[in-house]
């Protein structure tokens, strides 16, 4: 197909409705209205349904029932819109429902600003909501990629029962890039757990959407049949990209737009004659610890760069255990780190730790 | 080849449509781009710009800081990004707003009558495009047939009786960068 340009947030819209997402329900906020506006139109062109809720606490809801009936269902917002809808996802993850929850990440605390950050990572990482529960979480760094991701989110979260989350910084959603939209081929899967009517004639039990175990023990069993599934997507969904790693003595770790700049940075250090590599997790949970482990065993240092005050360098410490030192680099509040900053962080690193 | 580029001026000047025409260019002609607006809470009157790079390889920052290309639409773009152009690049500026000359002497500095050549085409909507021509002319990375494909696709069919009015704009944007 064609190569068009299209917006993150655009994009991301067009993949769902053409991975078969028919319901969509949002409330506008800055830097994601696009989805919602793209929804509005394009829904009802192919038998959807767009619905603007009344709040995201609503909206959440709205997708906990659509996706209760077995439906592709999905929502999208940013930062202070994502925090009302931790409740829903709580009891989507707890009932074990499929769907896909976007969120185009802004400043914050509170309100905060407009402009893109990564300061949401802790709330996507760690549950947000709360209870014994994880939700896949995909960090697309281009708008291709969040085509890819978006798409592949709702396979996911159908294979597993689980709702998974598209993590992308304002940039994502606001920038223009080439897309090509894939064949995409919808993969069959058991949905007999859906609630779409029953009656004492049919050959199978009520079907019943439920988070409540009130039983102690019970809910245990509950949640030791949630964290079998959780193994098993950290054992199969795992996403990593690498680059220059290979003959690397420093290497960056970075998601998302901050991963590109990285990027840009990498490759000036290497012109420089400085070894740099790239470890750009595309999954943020599940977290990939084995290539962080296994590369810090062989670099001088790592040095993680987000937008934000430091959240994933905690995971990237976990992974790296002590064998190097882990830097952090970060600019916050909607700011958007530059190539010449993180170029300075490469060479102050190599200073210090050569 | 890479171009890195920023588009400048106050809302309503149209550089994020600029910037997005030069991408569209970039794309049909099997280059990477990206284009990036500076989204924060800008409205007309206020200030915009956006970074565009077009690129052989995959596109690294979409944020652009060394610009081969800078274009100022009005006087405090000027003085926000005339730091960023990379020496030997690029500064094409409203002379028609500007009534200042940029300082910087290791740069090619390009000024653009934008509202004259505007008002000489009875359109005060077409400044932009005036500009295009300018750019499209100065760097040669574009040829006048490549921006009228990307603002055919951009404008739509029931926008082509827009099309004369704004292929002479960059006619004549181009003539200035002669």
């Amino acid at each position: 197909m064609n190569r068009q340009m299209m917006k993150g947030n655009e994009a991301i819209a067009e993949a769902a409705v053409q991975a078969g997402c028919r319901y969509y329900f949002g409330y506008p906020i800055t830097p994601q209205s696009e989805i919602p506006e793209y929804m509005s139109r394009r829904l009802p062109e192919v038998g959807g349904v767009f619905l603007q809720a009344e709040s995201e606490i609503a909206a959440i809801n709205m997708v906990y029932g659509a996706a209760g009936t077995g439906a592709r269902a999905m929502t999208s917002s940013s930062s202070p819109g994502i925090s009302l809808k931790q409740e829903g996802i709580s009891y989507i993850a707890g009932s074990e429902l499929p769907c896909v929850i976007v969120n185009i990440v802004r400043g914050g605390p509170g309100l905060g600003s407009i402009q893109p950050a990564q300061s949401d990572y802790y709330q996507a990482t760690r549950g947000g909501g709360h209870g014994d529960y994880r939700l896949p979480v995909y960090a697309p760094a281009s708008v291709q990629e969040a085509v890819n991701l978006t798409q592949k989110a709702f396979d996911t979260a159908d294979k597993y029962r689980t709702p998974a989350m598209i993590l992308g910084d304002g940039i994502i959603g606001q920038m223009m890039e080439p897309v090509t939209m894939p064949e995409y081929v919808r993969p069959e899967v058991d949905k007999s757990w859906a609630a779409t009517g029953w009656n004492a004639s049919m050959k199978r039990d009520r079907a019943i959407i439920n988070s409540l175990f009130i039983e102690a023990d019970r809910l245990e069993v509950h949640l030791a049949k949630l964290e079998k599934k959780y193994r098993a997507i950290e054992q199969n969904e795992l996403m990593v990209e690498t680059q220059f790693l290979e003959d690397a003595e420093f290497a960056i770790v970075a998601y998302g737009t901050t991963a590109r700049i990285a990027l840009t940075a990498i490759r000036n250090a290497r012109a420089e004659g400085i070894k740099v590599g790239l470890i750009r997790p595309i999954t943020l949970w599940p977290f990939p610890t084995q290539t962080i482990s296994d590369a810090a065993k062989r670099v001088k240092g790592l040095l993680t760069v987000e937008m934000s005050l430091g959240q994933m360098v905690d995971d990237v410490r976990i992974a790296a255990n002590g064998a190097c030192p882990v830097k952090f680099y970060g600019r916050s509040g909607g700011v958007v780190p530059g190539v010449r900053e993180i170029y300075q962080q490469i060479v102050s690193m190599k200073e210090e730790l050569a | 080849m890479t171009l890195q580029m920023i588009f400048a001026g106050f809302g309503g000047q149209g550089v994020l449509l600029m910037g997005q025409l030069i991408a569209y260019a970039g794309m049909v002609t099997g280059k990477e781009v990206s284009w990036m607006p500076a989204y924060g809470p800008e409205m007309r009157g206020g200030a915009a710009n956006c970074s565009v790079v077009v690129s052989d390889e995959p596109v690294g920052s979409p944020k652009v800081e060394d610009a081969d290309v800078v274009v100022a639409m009005n006087r405090p773009s000027m003085a926000l990004f005339e730091k960023n152009v990379v020496p030997g690049g690029l500064l094409f500026y409203n002379s028609s707003l500007i009534d200042e000359k940029p300082s910087r002497e290791d740069i090619r500095v390009i000024p653009v009558p934008v509202n004259e050549i505007a008002q000489e085409l009875e359109s005060n909507k077409v400044g932009n495009m005036v500009m295009l021509g300018a750019v499209a002319q100065a760097t040669g990375s574009f040829s006048e047939e490549q921006l009228a494909d990307a603002l055919r696709h951009k404008l739509g069919p029931s926008k082509e009786k827009f099309m004369p009015k704004n292929m002479e704009a960059i006619r004549r944007g181009m003539e200035v960068a002669k």
